[in-house]
């Protein structure tokens, strides 16, 4: 297991390589560059000039890429052209946001995907497992920017019954320790703060779950109708188990093995980029930062912060093989 | 040599006229079981024979209560100790299934659950109907596991079915199946996912579970070494209805159905010499009619007449009394001479 583990971690050096020079090599293809950006179109060529030479944008792109790559394993990605904080300090800001808002994404798609999913496989064929279908199909096919832009209308604007922008009110003046703003408030004790980062999340958390749970609950019902014609329900069921028990030990345990590899990877997908959901909810999580940064051609953030959203995304991809191990005793064997 | 069937006992298990019809929408319905009757007493044990597809594996599932509500349409009657099945309730067929009537199926890899140690998977019956504590129960698990054969019993409780052999999980399903002392067993096919040498020793388990408890044993195969080493009577089925009953003896030295001389005669002999050709049975299983319509066995028979259609006859083929203990579906049997006793037309498989 160690080793396996081992072997994953060190699989990261080459990913991360190639993806810092196909990052480097982009960002500097498009069009208009941080000068022009940060000084407007009607900036004078000395003056970006000026600016390039200041941000060490004027040398030859290896020496630049070297540079970077030197400070970055170091963990250093320089600053922010755009806020001019270090773009370490202001990404350990923000991924707690993105964070929560994808474990908040996650249990709603879990929990309303498995029970809606094994409902409507075991009455295959009803109305409940029709709408099923063709609401999953919905939920994927809608663009989450149109979906996210109608909840906050609906429920934030018109029916004003939550918040529909921020992570928190600013009129909290909560306490920060780990910049998970949820789990700040209960640790301070600040109940009205936690509760209120709680709801600033649920609006962000259903338009960015939609899909999760749209594929949550395909896979469940599929999963189900297979395992529920499977010998060894037959054989529980001739054993005359408890509904029950065959349902919880026999059935939905089995099921559950290719739900939780959609649900790993859903997780990391959401963790890496909430770009859209963000940016309506004006969450202000990584996503957003992301999506400012790239309009201010903000070079030092986007490398930062997409590289370091690579290591998460391999380190979850991790946790879920280990853990599809602990729910299978077959892959445990290996 | 008396089979045990001949002690005067109530039977455990009474079939009657049992039919399973699947229906679907928009299709046929399809009959695939069509007036099933048996009985099977205590310490018996009963064949029931014939190829895939022919409804031995259904009668099975219906006299468990196992087939799918939706879809499927049972009638007769199942009586298990005097109490009717067909139509019993879920929770009533539950209570019995496991403790009184239990199965050992046919693929034990695929009927055992891989993510749930052997272990549970044995005590899980012994806790729902009997009133044990965590620990007895997997005492009295380890116990079953020794009992039919599963060496270091304590330590295959934590194994996972994946890291037991092919007859060893077939011995485990044996044990959940016994972990409750049932009074009727039904196997399907118990032996065919299995070596050869590995199935001698599961029917060698089966044949002694059987002596040493009495208890009634429904044997379902296609196999009939497995019919010769094990079965007092055996019912021979075909597109649905049984077509022949008799003694394992008597089926096997006078076979009257020419069906049934066909199976005996299709299999391969050591004393045949090498090279000789088998003789298998003309077309397959699907190359029936429909019982209404004559015999369904006729299209592939070589003793079949005008008469074995119900158009000519006038009457559809009956299962009738033929000779002491037996029963027959045929109106061109294969004939013997009124030989001496020990003369055989084919002569025992086994």
């Amino acid at each position: 297991m160690l080793r396996f583990i081992v072997r994953r971690l060190l699989q990261l050096i080459p990913i991360l390589l190639g993806l810092s020079v196909l990052l480097f090599a982009w960002l500097r293809a498009l069009p208009g560059g941080p000068a022009q950006a940060a000084l407007g179109e009607r900036a004078t060529p000395e003056a970006i000039a000026r600016y390039n030479e200041l941000f060490g944008l004027d040398e030859p792109i290896l020496v630049q890429y070297l540079r970077f790559l030197g400070r970055a394993v170091r963990l250093d990605f320089g600053t922010s052209a755009r806020t001019g904080r270090a773009v370490t300090t202001e990404f350990f800001e923000r991924m707690p946001g993105t964070v929560e808002l994808t474990v908040f994404a996650l249990i709603f798609a879990v929990g309303v995907g498995i029970p809606l999913g094994y409902l409507a496989a075991r009455r295959h064929g009803s109305w409940l497992d029709s709408t099923s279908v063709i609401g999953s199909l919905l939920g994927v096919a809608i663009p989450v920017f149109f979906l996210a832009y109608l909840l906050r209308l609906l429920f934030a604007v018109e029916l004003g019954w939550l918040p529909g922008s921020g992570r928190q009110d600013v009129r909290m003046d909560a306490t920060r320790i780990t910049n998970f703003y949820v789990l700040d408030g209960l640790m301070t004790r600040e109940w009205d703060a936690a509760w209120d980062a709680v709801l600033h999340l649920i609006l962000p958390a259903i338009a960015l779950g939609t899909i999760p749970l749209a594929i949550i609950v395909r896979i469940t019902r599929a999963s189900v109708l297979d395992v529920v014609n499977e010998d060894y329900v037959r054989t529980a069921n001739a054993k005359g188990l408890a509904m029950s028990t065959v349902r919880r030990r026999h059935i939905i345990r089995n099921a559950l093995l290719p739900v939780s590899t959609t649900i790993g990877l859903q997780a990391g997908l959401l963790l890496s980029g909430a770009v859209l959901t963000e940016t309506v909810f004006a969450f202000g999580g990584v996503g957003s930062a992301i999506y400012d940064a790239l309009f201010a051609r903000d070079f030092a953030l986007l490398q930062g912060f997409i590289l370091m959203l690579a290591v998460v995304y391999v380190l979850v991809n991790l946790l879920v093989d280990i853990s599809y191990g602990l729910l299978d005793p077959r892959v445990r064997a290996r | 040599m008396q089979p045990l069937s001949a002690m005067p006992a109530e039977p455990v298990l009474e079939v009657e006229e049992l039919a399973v019809r699947f229906t679907r929408r928009g299709e046929q319905p399809t009959r695939a079981v069509d007036g099933v009757s048996f009985t099977v007493a205590p310490g018996e044990t009963v064949g029931l024979v014939g190829e895939s597809g022919c409804g031995k594996s259904v009668t099975s599932l219906a006299v468990m209560g196992l087939l799918p509500r939706r879809g499927v349409e049972v009638s007769g009657s199942v009586r298990f100790q005097g109490q009717e099945l067909v139509g019993a309730p879920d929770a009533t067929l539950r209570r019995l299934r496991g403790a009184d009537m239990a199965m050992v199926f046919q693929d034990p890899l695929s009927s055992l659950n891989p993510t749930v140690p052997i272990g549970t998977q044995v005590t899980e019956v012994l806790l729902e109907h009997r009133d044990l504590s965590r620990k007895e129960a997997t005492d009295e698990a380890t116990g079953l596991l020794d009992k039919v054969g599963i060496p270091d019993p304590r330590r295959r409780l934590k194994e996972y079915p994946h890291q037991l052999s092919g007859g060893m999980r077939q011995r485990a399903l044996i044990a959940m199946a016994l972990a409750c002392s049932p009074r009727l067993l039904i196997a399907d096919e118990p032996t065919t996912a299995l070596d050869v040498t590995i199935q001698a020793q599961i029917l060698e388990l089966l044949r002694e579970l059987v002596v040493d408890t009495g208890t009634a044993l429904v044997m379902i195969t296609h196999d009939l070494g497995v019919v010769a080493g094990l079965c007092d009577r055996v019912h021979v089925m075909y597109a649905g209805k049984i077509i022949e009953t008799a003694d394992r003896h008597d089926l096997f030295a006078r076979p009257r159905q020419p069906y049934t001389g066909g199976l005996l005669a299709s299999v391969p002999r050591l004393d045949g010499g090498r090279g000789a050709p088998l003789t298998p049975i003309r077309g397959s299983a699907r190359d029936t009619i429909p019982w209404a319509e004559g015999c369904a066995f006729a299209p592939r028979c070589d003793n079949a007449q005008d008469d074995c259609l119900t158009e000519v006859a006038g009457s559809t083929v009956s299962l009738e009394p033929d000779g002491p203990g037996r029963e027959l579906r045929c109106r061109h049997p294969i004939q013997y001479p009124p030989s001496p006793a020990g003369a055989t037309a084919l002569g025992a498989a086994r």
